[in-house]
């Protein structure tokens, strides 16, 4: 691995790792069954030099923000390579956003340049919102021939010879403004530096180290804070290779265990949920005895791996599901949301170490990883090297509110004074999240003190995401909030979502309005609907300056109604 | 051969849908929310996408799904393309 401490940026880091290892593969890039690109550390290099001195000539400066739109592949690095080389600021979008989102979140990060999937910039251009597009230059990839690009450019044609000139950043330069949640009303962009991804990168691989000829599987989309830093950062400074799948269908992201031969993986729940359920069906094929067989050497397999992880005596064991992960597994890396534990001991008793991380946005990528030492179902793990964990006002069970301080938090939210000063408290990020640490440094996490929820996809989903959609149902008055803000429980997971609506006097919830709050519903993504709404009877409280008040009325709804009386939408 | 009609795509959906998550076909609804219907989340969603390209003969990318959640516009995705 480089030695990170020498650089001052992400992409004077890179930009070593290029030279470092030329005839390493780098990148490879699959779609479903077939690889379409391969390219090595040097081939990288060849790739991006043409568009970082294309964005020369088109006067990109040092600090200019530059987002990119994309599914996973090997363009995004590419031009996220090219835009640090040239001193930019990365502001990486989550393309599963709605086109009306990609706009305001392009507006307020204030980006003057764009790279995009054709899809996404065709439904970019036929949102309603297109008229107040203000992004200078858009490179659009993929782009079928003959299509109308809207004043667009085509990223494969956006090229320049000559050598471009490296543009220094220092580690306190903003490197990423990364959108954490809050596209509705209050966009929350957190803003990175070039010291918060080194640092995280240094504490990370001193944990997981990645080495030359090494595998990382990358599914998570790249935008998402872990990916960015597992699958690109990470690798690419060990001289690692990043495998890029085009396609979430399970069966080619199984297939691409075995193709490629893959070291790690990062999953959300959601996705080591369903591969679990995808082992657990084959098991149930397995004849009587077979299956017997398969129980007595998981048994076995769970007994000799109790202190550490012994993955070689662990393939040896259970060849037949090792070979289905590749044969070269060394971690699956969970996080973005609550993980059942029973899902992590089931992986684990089959020998492939899972380590559960937490970690926020707002932290850059990760605060605390299980190291395995031993593995723990029931926690997710100690904090990174260089990282603090406190727990502020614990009752007395030990639990209180988690904050974190570290190099690799945020600086602050972008344009957002007051919520920074809400979010970072004396240096103290305080992330909402409860929890307790226990004897052994592990943290354990009980439930959220903010009104947000996770979604086992590891979506970040605020009130105001919801609320827009709602606005202008006729209703007196309607909020949304979290069931477990409402109801606290002491625990995470099946976390969802509730409109509470005030009626007018002398309305009635008929058939017209249900139809209606179940139609806005449906406009919203599959992650952001609610999942249900309660009629309360009283009028909201609200503030002098007609705002309402939200943890009253919240305290109001708790003690005054239960989780049953939800109606499911 | 000429092509189906949407009507009749839409009644293969349900019928695949119905047997591939183990539901009853008179519970599905051409307007339903199937995340909400079958109870899934979007990689089982991906995996519906599959049994119907094995069943009509196309490919569908993955981002054809996106911001799709009922039958009848999963029916005109897969509809443009046969």
């Amino acid at each position: 691995m480089l030695d990170l401490r020498q650089y001052a940026s992400l992409g004077a880091a890179l930009s070593a790792a290029l030279e470092r290892w030329p005839n390493e593969t780098c990148l490879i890039e699959a779609d479903r069954d077939r690889e379409k690109v391969r390219l090595t550390y040097s081939d990288f290099k060849e790739m991006a030099r043409p568009l970082t001195r294309a964005l020369e000539d088109a006067d990109f400066e040092a600090g200019d923000r530059a987002a990119i739109i994309m599914t996973n592949q090997s363009k995004w690095l590419i031009s996220a390579y090219s835009i640090f080389f040239c001193g930019g600021v990365l502001v990486p979008l989550d393309y599963k956003l709605s086109a009306a989102e990609h706009l305001q979140l392009l507006a307020h990060s204030g980006s003057r340049f764009l790279v995009v999937e054709y899809y996404l910039w065709r439904a970019i251009t036929q949102s309603p919102q297109f008229a107040n597009f203000s992004v200078g230059i858009v490179l659009v990839t993929e782009a079928p021939a003959g299509a109308d690009l809207r004043g667009a450019l085509r990223w494969e044609e956006f090229k320049r010879k000559g050598e471009p000139k490296f543009v220094a950043r220092q580690r306190e330069d903003t490197a990423c403004i990364v959108y954490s949640s809050g596209t509705g009303g209050r966009p929350k962009g957190c803003v990175l530096t070039h010291d918060s991804y080194l640092e995280q990168c240094t504490s990370l691989t001193a944990w997981y180290p990645f080495w030359p000829g090494m595998r990382y599987l990358s599914i998570l989309p790249t935008n998402h804070a872990i990916d960015f830093m597992v699958g690109f950062i990470g690798p690419f400074t060990c001289g690692a290779c990043v495998v890029h799948l085009r396609t979430l269908r399970p069966e080619f992201v199984r297939d691409a265990f075995v193709r490629y031969r893959i070291s790690y993986v990062s999953l959300v729940p959601m996705v080591l949920k369903n591969l679990e359920r995808g082992l657990r069906a084959k098991f149930d094929e397995l004849k009587p005895a077979r299956r017997w067989m398969l129980e007595r050497m998981v048994a076995l397999n769970k007994s000799l791996t109790r202190k550490r992880p012994r993955v070689k005596l662990s393939r040896r064991l259970l060849p037949q599901v090792h070979k289905a992960f590749g044969g070269e597994l060394r971690a699956l890396i969970v996080g973005g949301a609550f993980t059942d534990p029973s899902t992590l001991q089931f992986f684990y008793d089959l020998g492939i170490p899972v380590t559960c991380g937490y970690g926020l946005t707002e932290a850059c990528t990760a605060v605390t990883l299980n190291d395995l030492k031993p593995f723990r179902a029931d926690t997710v793990g100690k904090p990174l090297p260089g990282t603090e964990v406190r727990v502020l006002n614990p009752d007395s069970d030990g639990i209180g509110e988690v904050a974190v301080r570290s190099r690799a938090v945020m600086s602050h939210y972008l344009d957002d004074p007051e919520q920074t000063a809400l979010t970072i408290v004396e240096g103290w990020l305080l992330t909402g999240d409860q929890g307790r640490l226990e004897a052994h440094g592990h943290l354990q996490l009980v439930g959220r003190k903010k009104n947000m929820i996770v979604t086992a996809g590891g979506k970040n989903v605020d009130k105001e995401d919801i609320e827009a959609e709602f606005d202008g149902l006729p209703v007196k008055e309607f909020c949304v909030f979290a069931a477990n803000y409402l109801w606290p429980q002491k625990t995470l997971g099946n976390e969802s979502a509730v409109l509470v609506a005030r009626l007018e006097q002398n309305q009635q919830l008929d058939d017209r309005l249900r139809k209606e709050i179940v139609a806005r519903n449906r406009r919203l993504p599959d992650f952001k609907r609610v999942a249900g709404y309660v009629v309360w009877e009283k009028d909201f409280p609200r503030t002098a300056s007609l705002k309402i008040k939200r943890c009253d009325l919240a305290t109001e709804i708790g003690t005054g109604a239960t989780r049953e009386s939800i109606a499911e939408i | 051969m000429s092509a189906p009609t949407i009507d009749h795509t839409l009644d293969e959906i349900l019928n695949l849908a119905a047997s591939h998550f183990k539901v009853s076909r008179e519970k599905l609804t051409p307007d339903d929310d199937f995340f909400k219907t079958l109870g899934i989340d979007s990689l089982q969603a991906l995996d519906l996408l599959t049994r119907l390209e094995h069943h009509f003969r196309i490919e569908l990318p993955d981002y054809e799904l996106q911001g799709v959640s009922d039958f009848r516009t999963l029916a005109g995705r897969i509809q443009a393309r046969l």
